[in-house]
């Protein structure tokens, strides 16, 4: 990441432009992936902010959490507990869930980040997995165990009862002033704090802040060699990342009032490391990239059965059709987890810094092929790229 | 005092198959400094390499049962019964001993193939990308295990001769009742003795002390005019018939299914981190520690003063350990701390 | 950054122009699915196919993790049952449930189509491929499952959506107790009938001064399940000596058995389901408990809840245990034969206790519609509560309209000590009549909720 260019502010406020016009789009453009409905774009966005959030650790620093789950868990747990105690206004849920989830990690990181390297990273699946497990056991009065907390009628809703707000036979939504949380309003209000999230992280990146985790990743040393104490910047980063994993985890609660502690697991900390690394570490957009395409697999790939299968390959004349569909069949609904697998591998072979490196060995392949002659090893990985570009 | 003996004898017994995968881990890492993701799911396959000997010994004649109408129902034969008798019955009876036999090449022809073909790419790449690399394969694996056998777990007989339990008790002086399954004791004589042999070999044959001495100081040894890499290449091969191994002898315990190796994934990565990372003697005072610490937690006694201690005592002796000695029990200093 | 340097290709002029002519249909975009917004009009519901000719289902099953191929058996049985609904094959149960109105062309005349998805057994996962078939395929109805947590947490936001969700393989009293929804059904029995149905048979074999001890799944179905088979067992006077929670996925239980041992009990009871239930079965028989006497009497264990694929998961040692079952293909009625034949016809083995319950709700759902004269699921509702039938296998069933919970005959059963064949591995050993297991409905507390959300 030596190539750390000095951008205008100009260039990264057009930068953000696009960015919202093709989120706030989103609705439109995924219409032909069959991704276009409310839940999957919600994930996008907040796994997006996850992942952004993790990238600012694991992507300046070079840190690798194996715990950020830990932080969705406690901002999902957090904004469930807001909406029963307090309000189903999504404010309270989400300043408590975020802060709450920076507190959880102030603690976790001023024990995890006395060491560094792969001891770190136990360190923190450590305490994620202890998080787990109780919540998942002995934790049930606060967590609710394996169902996960819910909303019920009886929910005190301090605040809305307060107001003379009172919940009618069905259960309230979480909402922002009246704009609800669930279906397509949900989704432009994860689509909002996503753009601020990512805007927040934008500046991290550009600050001096960020040219300092930058250093602590390429040679802590040699950083303290020159009189810089590192802890205190890997704390604040360790922090930031913690509140955004805290941020995506109430927003999960806003669009699903229901806190599950699987969330929590270590398979779920690692998706995060897998998103990152898919989209590219980092990379300022590369973290998105990935939440997307692992979310669309996750959700499409995997309701793909035989009949939509047969449907598919129904212009074949059966003899072909069937082998086909079976073929392919091994391959996506109850075997989606094998295209996941098969995708990682390829991705860390032969693209190390992933889609985002793609992205850019093909723009180097279609803008300067007459300036420089492109790296051959460009060529093989060319279609591949460009399937899974066209995912997001 | 009956019930800390058994309680011993259970951490034991689970310690030897903790330290016999983390010693596969943490070899590994110290010869190729590959951080493997993919090793629980060698451990896995070494089960399923059971389950596959198992299934081809009692390849059977089909009776149909002609009293279920609706549906293929039938008896089965196996042909070694019908071709040798009892003896045939004897040799189904041992299957779970016999898949020893098979897995020792199978494992060390697959930890092989799987070094050449992918691993020895990721030496020189990011810890980060030989785990994902490895998560991926270990995913690829598992799924390709579920298509061929389903997800159920499929059980695994220990051989009738050893399935009964032994009078443990009156040889330690603690009376008839104290009784230990056969099995579990084999099984811990196993690993001590699969560890034994590992240490024998990297301590006391030629070929072993090149590999210490490369893992010790790599360039050297190649400067010496070694081919250190083939050796490595071997290592990883008696890696994966280790943990192979010790997915063969832990069949009857735990009836294996496709996610076995996730199960025992991160589990098997606290143990060689607790151990130290790259510590052979670690690794495997590790696996004890934790197994016999894992067995008390779980007494009601215990879990009367600490609710829930035994969901998370794996972990919370990582976490003290880490803090109190930096480099787990017995790391060297600079290993994984870029 | 190369994004960046991408962006100065890009004039900035046509970028003004592309984001305002986005935003602009943006908004349009975002007005779309307003008409599917709460009570917008008191007609119109989710999952409404209108005037389309097919209506689709929501076939929600663990595909992946421990519940695996009992996810699969549940998806054959799903779609056994859209074929019979739709008028192919033999018809299966159509010819033996009744009352029943289905006529063999789909429901209410729309051919009957299905979307699936994976639950990956997580109440998170299970939710999200929930509400795609909801928000993006318009399903009519969302059924399946293979744990209660899933169930539980599926069910509710099925009531918030508005959409009738058909609960498949779910065990805990709080499915229809505490966690009961109005637009939430459930044909399988609980924990509690277990617990009534079993006391009586281990009474009979094993006697009244019984000691038990009890290893439970430390989780919300596990603290259910040991809650009512405590009280059922005390109740015919035997004792407690200890409950002990164990930690789900433990893989390994010798640390918690090695204790029983020693502790003067001698029953064990496992309240454990799918791989944890396996592996203790097998580490118990392993430790030579079966052979044990204490007390002067055979060592016994006991599995609650019982089913065929996890007696095969146990092997050798799960014969001569005793347990409970919604149902097993061996039996004899006209309505389990009718189904066992197609389904064996179709597939080439016996379906598994989850995959009738999915096929009977199924129907159920269907018929329930053509009752109703209508997809709107306030009407659906109606006609499944206090709906009585027979016909599919348990004999005569009642849809409680109080808790949604179906109450029919349970099967007491035990691992078969001589199989006749390879799926030969249960024996019923009592067919516990409906009366004995039912309860107040009151009991469990909890709320329905409105009709219309």
């Amino acid at each position: 990441m030596s190539n750390t260019k000095i951008v205008s502010p100009k260039k990264d406020m057009i930068f953000m432009a696009i960015l919202s016009a093709v989120v706030l789009t989103m609705p439109l453009w995924l219409q032909p992936f069959g991704a276009a409905y409310p839940d999957l774009m919600q994930k996008f966005m907040i796994f997006g902010i996850f992942a952004i959030g993790y990238n600012i650790l694991f992507g300046l620093t070079g840190y690798l959490s194996f715990g950020h789950a830990a932080f969705l868990g406690v901002g999902s747990y957090t904004a469930v507990w807001s909406f029963k105690l307090l309000s189903m206004n999504v404010i309270p849920a989400l300043i408590f869930g975020t802060v709450l989830s920076g507190l959880f990690a102030l603690a976790i990181g001023f024990v995890s980040l006395r060491r560094s390297g792969i001891y770190f990273s136990i360190l923190t699946l450590a305490f994620a997995q202890m998080s787990y497990n109780l919540a998942y056991s002995v934790l049930t009065p606060i967590t609710n165990g394996e169902t996960g907390l819910q909303l019920e009628q009886a929910d005190p809703r301090v605040l809305d009862r307060m107001s003379g707000i009172e919940a009618d036979a069905s259960l309230p939504t979480p909402n922002l002033f009246g704009i609800e949380g669930i279906g397509y309003s949900g989704f432009y209000i994860c689509a909002a704090l996503m753009l601020i999230s990512f805007f927040i992280y934008l500046r991290i990146f550009r600050s001096p802040f960020g040219l300092k985790l930058r250093a602590i990743k390429s040679n802590q040393n040699r950083m303290g060699y020159t009189g810089f104490s590192t802890r205190p910047y890997l704390m604040t980063a360790f922090v930031i990342s913690g509140m955004y994993a805290g941020l995506a985890g109430s927003l999960l609660a806003v669009t699903d009032p229901l806190a599950g502690a699987e969330r929590m697991q270590w398979t779920a900390s690692g998706e995060v490391v897998l998103i990152t690394i898919l989209g590219g570490v980092g990379t300022l957009i590369g973290p998105l990239l990935g939440a997307g395409i692992i979310k669309y697999f996750e959700n499409i790939f995997s309701a793909f059965n035989d009949t939509v299968l047969l449907n598919a390959f129904s212009f074949l004349p059966d003899w072909l059709a069937h082998p086909i569909a079976s073929v392919v069949g091994l391959f996506v609904g109850e075997g989606w987890h094998l295209t996941l697998g098969l995708v990682f591998m390829l991705i860390v072979i032969f693209l190390p810094g992933g889609i985002m490196e793609g992205i850019s060995r093909l723009s180097r392949l279609l803008f300067k092929r007459e300036k420089t002659e492109p790296k051959s090893d460009g060529h093989e990985n060319k279609e591949k790229e460009q399937t899974s570009a066209g995912e997001v | 005092m009956d019930a800390i003996f058994l309680q011993i004898l259970n951490g034991l017994d689970k310690g030897g198959a903790y330290a016999l995968i983390a010693l596969g881990l943490t070899l590994v890492f110290g010869t190729l400094g590959v951080v493997n993701f993919a090793h629980g799911a060698i451990f896995m396959m070494g089960a399923f390499c059971a389950v596959t000997l198992e299934k081809l010994l009692t390849l059977s004649v089909k009776v149909k049962d002609e009293s279920v109408t609706f549906f293929d129902a039938y008896k089965e034969t196996p042909y070694l019964e019908l071709w040798f008798g009892d003896t045939g019955t004897a040799i189904i009876d041992w299957s779970v001993p016999l898949s020893i036999i098979l897995a020792v090449p199978v494992m060390l022809l697959i930890g092989i193939v799987m070094e050449r073909s992918l691993i020895r790419y990721f030496y020189k790449r990011p810890h980060a990308e030989q785990i994902l690399v490895t998560f991926g394969l270990a995913i690829v694996l598992q799924e390709l295990v579920k298509a061929a056998f389903g997800a159920n777990p499929i059980p695994q007989g220990a051989p009738d001769i050893v399935s009964g339990s032994a009078a443990v008790g009156a040889i330690f002086g603690l009376g008839e009742a104290v009784v230990y399954p056969w099995w579990r004791l084999i099984y811990l004589a196993f690993s001590l003795i699969t560890i034994g042999l590992v240490f024998s070999f990297l301590h006391f044959t030629t070929y072993g002390m090149v590999v210490r001495a490369g893992m010790a100081d790599r360039e050297t040894v190649e400067l010496l005019g070694i081919n250190i890499e083939r050796r490595f290449t071997i290592v990883f091969g008696i890696a994966a018939v280790v943990a192979g191994l010790a997915g063969v002898m832990y069949t009857p315990v735990l009836p294996p299914d496709y996610h076995l190796g996730m199960d025992f994934l991160v589990l098997s990565f606290v143990v060689v981190v607790v151990g130290g990372m790259g510590s052979l003697p670690g690794a495997v005072a590790a696996g004890f520690l934790l197994g016999i610490l894992q067995s008390f937690s779980s007494m009601t006694e215990v879990k009367d003063i600490f609710p829930g201690i035994d969901q998370i005592i794996i972990y919370l002796v990582a976490v003290v350990i880490l803090l109190t000695r930096p480099r787990g029990l017995l790391g060297r200093r600079g290993v994984m701390e870029s | 950054m190369s994004e960046t340097k991408l962006i100065g290709n890009v004039s900035r002029r046509t970028i003004l122009k592309g984001s305002a002519a986005t935003t602009g249909a943006a908004l349009i975009g975002g007005t779309f699915p307003m008409h599917f917004i709460k009570n917008a009009h008191a007609q119109t519901f989710r999952g409404d196919p209108g005037s389309a000719s097919s209506v689709k289902l929501g076939f929600n099953v663990p595909q992946t993790g421990p519940y695996a191929d009992e996810g699969a058996d549940e998806l054959r049985a799903y779609q056994l049952a859209v074929k019979h609904i739709n008028g192919e094959g033999d018809g299966g149960m159509l010819n033996t449930m009744k009352p029943l109105e289905l006529k063999g062309n789909g429901i209410l005349g729309k051919k009957v189509e299905f979307v699936t998805g994976d639950t990956q057994t997580k109440s998170d996962a299970a939710r999200a491929s929930a509400k795609r078939m909801i928000e993006k395929d318009n399903v009519a109805m969302v059924t399946g499952g293979s744990s209660s947590g899933v169930a539980i947490a599926v069910q509710g936001l099925c009531q918030e959506m508005g959409v009738i969700f058909m609960a498949g393989l779910t065990h805990s009293n709080d499915t229809t107790g505490k966690d009961k929804k109005r637009y939430g059904f459930r044909h399988f029995f609980n924990a509690y009938m277990s617990g009534q149905a079993i006391a009586p048979v281990l009474l009979d074999e094993y006697g009244n001064e019984r000691r038990a001890y009890h290893l439970t799944a430390d989780y919300t179905w596990g603290w259910t399940q040991e809650e009512s088979i405590k009280a059922a067992t005390e109740n015919i006077g035997w004792e407690t000596v200890n409950t002990v929670r164990t930690p789900v996925g433990a893989g390994d239980f010798s640390q918690y058995i090695t204790p029983v041992l020693n502790s003067g009990a001698d029953v064990l009871i496992l309240n454990h389901y799918g791989k944890d239930m396996v592996n203790s079965l097998t580490q118990a028989v392993q430790f030579g408990l079966r052979d044990k006497q204490v007390n002067g009497k055979n060592f016994e264990i006991v599995v609650p809840l019982y089913s065929r694929l996890m007696a095969q998961g146990a092997g050798e040692a799960a014969k001569g245990i005793l347990g409970t079952t919604n149902w097993h293909w061996s039996l004899t009625d006209a309505g389990s034969q009718a189904f066992v034949k197609s389904f064996g016809q179709e597939y080439g083995f016996p379906p598994s206790q989850a995959a009738h319950t999915c096929y009977v709700q199924t129907l159920l759902y269907a018929n329930a519609c053509e009752m109703a004269g209508t997809f709107a699921p306030w009407e659906v509702i109606k006609q499944l509560e206090g709906f009585e039938f027979d016909g599919a296998g348990n004999g005569p069933t009642l849809y409680r309209a109080e808790d949604h919970q179906c109450f029919k005959d349970v099967l007491v059963v035990r691992g078969k000590e001589n199989p006749q064949s390879n799926f030969d591995l249960l024996e019923v050993v009592k067919n516990v009549p409906r009366a004995q297991v039912e309860y107040p409905a009151d009991m469990f507390g909890g709320e329905l909720g409105p009709y219309q959300v």
